[in-house]
């Protein structure tokens, strides 16, 4: 039959040669390339000591941000909790009262804020779809635990820092 | 005999003893460390600064674990295979030349050999072929298929290797005209290494060694791809331990023979001057440090091939044993035999 295409090759195989047969050549190119990797600097990172560099649009754990004067964004509208496809987000919304006027910026704010991060797929799509700009997910690998319980992280673990007053 | 004598012989026991368990146990580390170092990896670093408390949490985790002894076992034979692994493993250092005699001020002349056996090649020759029993006792006790075939495989590849492995030390004692370990020794003073009058020999001889040691090409004993863990499958705890350990010993001791027979043991070039510098007494142990550098060259070299060459299959295995490895020997007897006859003449 005429071959289909050009790239047709005819693989021979030789009988070995007496080196070949030897088996010792062979053995010595082998030893001599496992001891070069002996001097190569090794690819493994120290991880909890070291971390690896991420890129910029790594998305990590959640942060539930605050506004220049230390003030909690998130309105509790509920908008990523609905665009979430995991279903991860929970929370409970309250109002403001006067006197936590300088904790939360808007007059309703979530009192409840969870999310499970066994659920959570970190689509990121929680940050786009936020009006208030509210949440990233910009922080570390979420770290490992024992109880599934304990991947549901609640405000004590998803909000900022406050601010530090100079 | 005097009080010193059995002092003497005491310490020197124990001190051997003590060395050829440590080595064992930071071979276990280094084989970690080397396959790291070979793959690109690190290897174990936690457990201390770079990883040397490894061994001791190892050896305590092997004591936590649970003892298992399977119910149709051999009971008594069971328990004594790993202790016969050991045991033939650790008495194989008796007759290895440590160093030259030191040369106390008071004039005592102190030997660094437990004892000189003027058949000190055949009593290593035997310790070797001894230590197949462990595994085969160990494997045939367990009442497990698995551990049963390893078993007999590792009777068959010792047996088949010893004979090449006899060839060849046939070759080397046609060339020193002695048995016993020291004189060998001696007759290599500075650089007349017997692997330059042997290279083939000494060829022969490390493939063998790495066969009787179940070592990595010929590990077939306990190929995991095939026979789970082999004959230790069914061994927990420590004995599996002991077995592991006696593994190592068998490499620390193998490393210290082709040391002795073949790459001169404690003499190095240059030692007549350094004797001069140095005087009786530390010059020896300069000798016992250059043995010492040279076993663990040997160790290495062990742990490289290990991390380099796959294993072979077992036909493979019996075809280079019996068709390629006993004619070369045969040949190389006959060679040096004849070179011999040649030298002598003229
Ligand atoms: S990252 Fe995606 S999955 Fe995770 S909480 Fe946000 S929307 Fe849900
Ligand atoms: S984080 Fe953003 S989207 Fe989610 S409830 Fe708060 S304000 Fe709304």
């Amino acid at each position: 039959m005429e071959p289909l295409t050009s790239k047709k090759k005819i693989l021979i195989q030789k009988p070995l040669n007496f080196a070949e047969r030897m088996y010792l050549p062979a053995l010595g190119k082998g030893l001599a390339i496992t001891i070069s990797h002996f001097f190569k600097k090794e690819a493994t990172i120290r991880y909890p000591e070291v971390q690896r560099e991420m890129s910029i649009n790594w998305r990590g754990m959640h942060s539930l941000k605050r506004d220049e004067n230390g003030k909690e964004r998130c309105t509790a509208c509920g908008l990523c909790a609905l665009s979430c496809p995991a279903e991860a987000i929970t929370m409970i919304a309250a109002e403001r009262k006067p006197e936590e006027k300088d904790l939360y910026r808007e007059e309703k704010y979530a009192a409840v804020y969870e999310i499970n991060m066994l659920r959570c797929i970190f689509c990121g799509l929680c940050e786009e779809a936020c009006p208030k700009e509210a949440i990233y997910l910009d922080g570390p690998i979420v770290p490992s635990d024992y109880l599934r319980k304990d991947f549901i992280y609640g405000k004590d673990k998803l909000v900022e820092e406050p601010l530090v007053k100079k | 005999m005097d009080i010193s004598f059995v002092i003497e012989k005491f310490v020197l026991v124990a001190i051997i003893f003590g060395i050829s368990l440590v080595i064992a146990m930071y071979s276990t580390y280094a084989e970690r460390k080397v396959a790291a170092f070979l793959q690109d990896r690190l290897g174990p670093d936690r457990a201390g600064p770079f990883g040397i408390l490894q061994p001791l949490a190892d050896g305590l985790k092997m004591f936590m674990k649970e003892e298992i002894i399977p119910t149709h076992a051999n009971k008594w034979l069971f328990m004594v295979g790993p202790g016969l692994a050991m045991l033939t493993a650790c008495i194989g250092t008796a007759v290895i030349p440590w160093g030259s005699p030191i040369t106390t001020a008071a004039g005592r002349i102190i030997p660094l050999q437990v004892t000189d056996i003027n058949v000190g090649v055949l009593y290593i020759f035997g310790v070797v072929s001894l230590s197949v029993y462990g595994v085969m006792i160990g494997g045939w006790a367990s009442n497990n298929k698995y551990s049963l075939l390893s078993a007999i495989r590792a009777a068959s590849q010792n047996i088949s290797y010893e004979v090449a492995m006899g060839l060849s030390i046939i070759a080397l004692l046609l060339v020193t005209n002695t048995m016993s370990l020291k004189e060998i020794v001696e007759m290599q003073h500075g650089w007349h290494w017997n692997v330059l009058y042997q290279p083939l020999g000494f060829l022969l001889f490390i493939i063998c060694a790495f066969a009787e040691t179940n070592r990595a090409p010929f590990d077939l004993p306990e190929c995991e791809t095939e026979l789970i863990g082999g004959y230790h499958t069914e061994y927990s705890s420590m004995k599996l331990g002991f077995y592991l350990f006696a593994e190592y010993i068998n490499m620390f001791v193998s490393s210290a023979v082709m040391a002795t027979l073949y790459f001169g043991g404690y003499n190095y070039p240059g030692m007549d001057w350094v004797l001069t510098q140095v005087g009786p007494v530390i010059a020896p142990l300069i000798g016992t440090a250059v043995l010492f550098a040279k076993i663990f060259a040997f160790i290495f070299f062990f742990m490289w091939v290990r991390w380099t060459i796959p294993r072979f299959r077992y036909d493979q295995l019996m075809h280079l044993g019996w068709k390629v490895l006993i004619p070369i020997a045969i040949a190389n007897v006959i060679v040096t035999g004849i070179v011999i006859a040649i030298v002598e003449k003229f």
